[in-house]
């Protein structure tokens, strides 16, 4: 008899597929929440899988912390421009010029924090009733107890003591009005499988997530991009570094690695060598052992 | 992680899992030991934990702080939730539900379990087979999980003795002849000194089968999935209504068993209709056969009218399709569930609203006892019931087909999900 099984990535993709359509059946205004980095990426490939040959039915939406790296920006506007979608940017500075959010001083000022009041604004200024994200399980403590389908109550928060149980395949989106979702299509994967997944299909991602010289500088172990939005202390030096990114927020959130990797063959092999997590390299992780569990609770993503 | 070639993946297959039982009986510690011994823990998330363990005042690295999320898990020391843990070696790549054995243990085992290829099922050498064992197996017979994997665990306080194993064996094969298990695998092992966890043991020569991570990695579970039963609920229509695809229409789903091919005679159900697949598409592909679990776009010959929530399947062989339906049901609020009392019901993409009409007998899960007089039904309580839904519905048996076979009940009222139920 033929042997009728899918590979773990074919199995992964058919579960993400199955979960998008699930989400464009279940809500009226959905968004995907689109980063410029491999996960998002891989949500919007995801997306065009599930919804071929029609357009996907739903915007694109960027929360803009205004300390992004370019390459991710050029890449975001051609990628929308290329399939023809809708972008829609939150912008981090307008909340602060609006008074809504206040930035963070010193020299570990990020602008992590203030994404959450400008994302929430963004979904009610477009009353969006479900945000896909493209955050995994195996990424982060707190992220191990998501749901595929997340509800928030009418603040935007997670009350992770009080989820709705999530059996077999049977996704619960209803909600009272004013209350949303946020929705994980690739919820199961793992870096390995997203990098996997890209390379067997062959996926665009930003320039940055392969091997090229930058000025950077070391702070606390963190090789850090350098530019204007990071202050240096009197005692960081500047150097030319042959790196890449793991793992894409904003400037001040994340951390270069050294590396040489110049294909997708060599970031997966990179990638199944190394002893550390990707979020080892994101500094918003780093502020204390409930770092996420907090923002989440709050409304982040 | 363990070394991958960079073609490697191309071969991996995925097999889900899910662990039950408390902390006492070495759970955390065998899953800590998979992740360990698979090199699935990186160095910055054991620092953090090593740390956290030493903060805590902990003499050893407390690889349960892995698993336990939450602030409030951290601080009671106590598993709230289900959490998915991931690793992968050359051969496979495995998900773990990993449920808490504390509050809410039933809630939270059957969500875990519902999805699971495979159960493991822990053991204290010691105490042998007691009541949570029994718990455990029920439910893994009741959601019909295809393999059992017995772990007879801390045999290094039992002087890693055949007969103690042996006699665990025996006691657990004769109770679990009352239920429906198909593939039950036993395993004598230490989580805490590694022994038959990913190496074999040296302590235990008597014991000539493989280690767990073996049996994890060989497993088959091609046949997990219904390969005869060709069911297709429909998830969404697409209709591009572009220049380039004016006319098509396709019918967007996961296959929820059998195998469909082009050209197949086909009925949708509840309506009747009947017509041919023309087409079975995904992304600027179009493919011969498609099968459980795949998630494709079909298009008809007939232009007929469907929409989400019909079922597809091959004209030769129909899932009932009946307004009455009687389930195992597992009760997962706080609120008792209502004799008579209305509810909105999911079955794959379909949603209509049901009643309950009866409330047969509430099974007591430690002793597998039938009550018959017991009507109130609490919190992960058991219960056999009969609904009455407000329109047809496309059904399988559970034991026939675990997506056709499964239903949710949401309260109205608060929009949550209350009931969990396998069609018998």
């Amino acid at each position: 008899m033929k042997n009728y099984t899918l590979t773990h990535l074919k199995e992964l993709e058919s579960e993400s597929i199955y979960v998008l359509r699930e989400l464009a059946a279940q809500f009226e205004r959905p968004a995907l929440l689109f980063s410029g980095g491999k996960d998002s990426i891989v949500c919007f490939h995801l997306a065009r899988k599930a919804f071929a040959p029609a357009k996907i039915p739903f915007p694109l939406v960027h929360v803009d912390t205004g300390h992004n790296f370019e390459e991710t920006i050029i890449f975001r506007d051609e990628l929308a421009k290329k399939y023809n979608v809708q972008l829609i940017i939150g912008s981090v500075q307008q909340s602060i010029d609006e008074g809504k959010a206040i930035e963070e001083k010193g020299f570990n000022a990020s602008r992590n924090v203030l994404q959450t009041v400008t994302l929430l604004d963004t979904i009610e200024k477009y009353k969006f009733d479900a945000c896909i994200g493209g955050a995994r399980r195996d990424e982060e403590k707190a992220r191990a107890k998501e749901r595929f389908f997340s509800h928030r109550d009418e603040f935007g928060q997670w009350d992770p003591k009080n989820q709705r149980p999530e059996l077999w395949n049977l996704f619960n989106g209803k909600k009272h009005l004013g209350e949303n979702f946020r929705v994980f299509p690739i919820s199961n994967w793992t870096e390995m499988d997203v990098w996997q997944y890209i390379l067997q299909e062959n996926i665009e991602i930003p320039s940055i997530y392969y091997t090229h010289e930058r000025e950077c500088f070391v702070r606390d172990g963190v090789i850090y991009a350098h530019s204007n939005v990071i202050p240096l202390k009197p005692t960081e030096k500047v150097e030319k570094m042959q790196v890449r990114f793991r793992t894409i927020g904003y400037i001040s959130c994340t951390g270069a690695v050294l590396s040489k990797a110049n294909t997708l063959e060599e970031i997966v092999e990179e990638v199944a060598a190394t002893r550390v997590t990707e979020r080892g390299s994101r500094i918003d992780d780093k502020r204390s052992e409930a770092a996420m569990e907090d923002r989440k609770k709050a409304g982040y993503f | 992680m363990t070394d991958f070639s960079t073609a490697g993946y191309l071969t991996m297959d995925l097999l889900r899992f899910t662990t039950a039982g408390s902390v006492d009986d070495g759970k955390s510690t065998l899953i800590g030991r998979l992740l360990y011994d698979s090199k699935s823990i990186f160095e910055d998330q054991y620092e953090a934990i090593r740390a956290s363990s030493e903060k805590r005042g902990e003499e050893y690295v407390n690889l349960a702080l892995l698993t336990d999320g939450l602030r409030a898990e951290r601080e009671q020391g106590i598993t709230i939730d289900v959490a998915y843990r991931y690793f992968a070696t050359p051969k496979r790549k495995f998900i773990i539900a990993d449920t808490p054995g504390h509050i809410q243990y039933t809630r939270n085992m059957v969500t875990g379990a519902s999805t699971a290829n495979a159960a493991i099922i822990l053991i204290d050498a010691r105490k042998g087979v007691i009541e949570q064992t029994m718990r455990h197996t029920y439910i893994a017979s009741l959601l019909r999980i295809p393999h059992v994997i017995v772990c007879v665990n801390k045999m290094d306080l039992v002087e890693y003795k055949e007969e103690v194993f042996e006699k665990i064996k025996n006691d657990y094969t004769s109770f679990a002849a009352k239920l429906e298990i198909t593939d039950v695998h036993f395993l004598p092992i230490s989580a805490l000194k590694g022994d038959n966890v990913v190496d074999e043991s040296k302590n235990m020569d008597w014991y000539k089968g493989a280690t767990l991570m073996y049996l994890l990695e060989n497993l088959q579970i091609s046949n997990d999935q219904n390969h005869s039963d060709a069911r297709f609920p429909v998830q969404y229509v697409i209709r591009p209504m572009s220049s380039d695809h004016h006319d098509y229409r396709g019918y967007a789903g996961r296959i929820a068993g059998g195998v469909f091919k082009k050209g197949d005679a086909v009925t949708v159900l509840p309506s009747g209709f009947t017509s041919k697949i023309k087409s079975i598409d995904i992304l600027n592909e179009s493919l011969e056969e498609a099968f459980a679990p795949m998630s494709v776009t079909l298009t008809l010959e007939n232009e007929i009218d469907i929409s989400r929530g019909d079922m597809i399947a091959k004209t030769d062989n129909l899932p009932e399709t009946t307004q009455d339906i009687e389930i195992m049901l597992c009760w997962l609020a706080d609120k008792q569930l209502q004799l008579n009392g209305k509810y909105a019901l999911r079955h794959t993409s379909k949603e209509v609203r049901c009643v309950v009409k009866d409330i047969q007998y509430k099974v007591n899960i430690n002793t597998l006892e039938k009550i018959k007089d017991d009507k109130i039904i609490n919190l992960n309580d058991i219960a056999c019931i009969t609904i009455k839904t407000t329109s047809p519905i496309a059904i399988d048996k559970y034991k026939k087909n675990r997506n056709t076979g499964s239903v949710i009940l949401i309260d109205e009222a608060s929009n949550i999900t209350v009931g969990a139920g396998m069609i018998i």
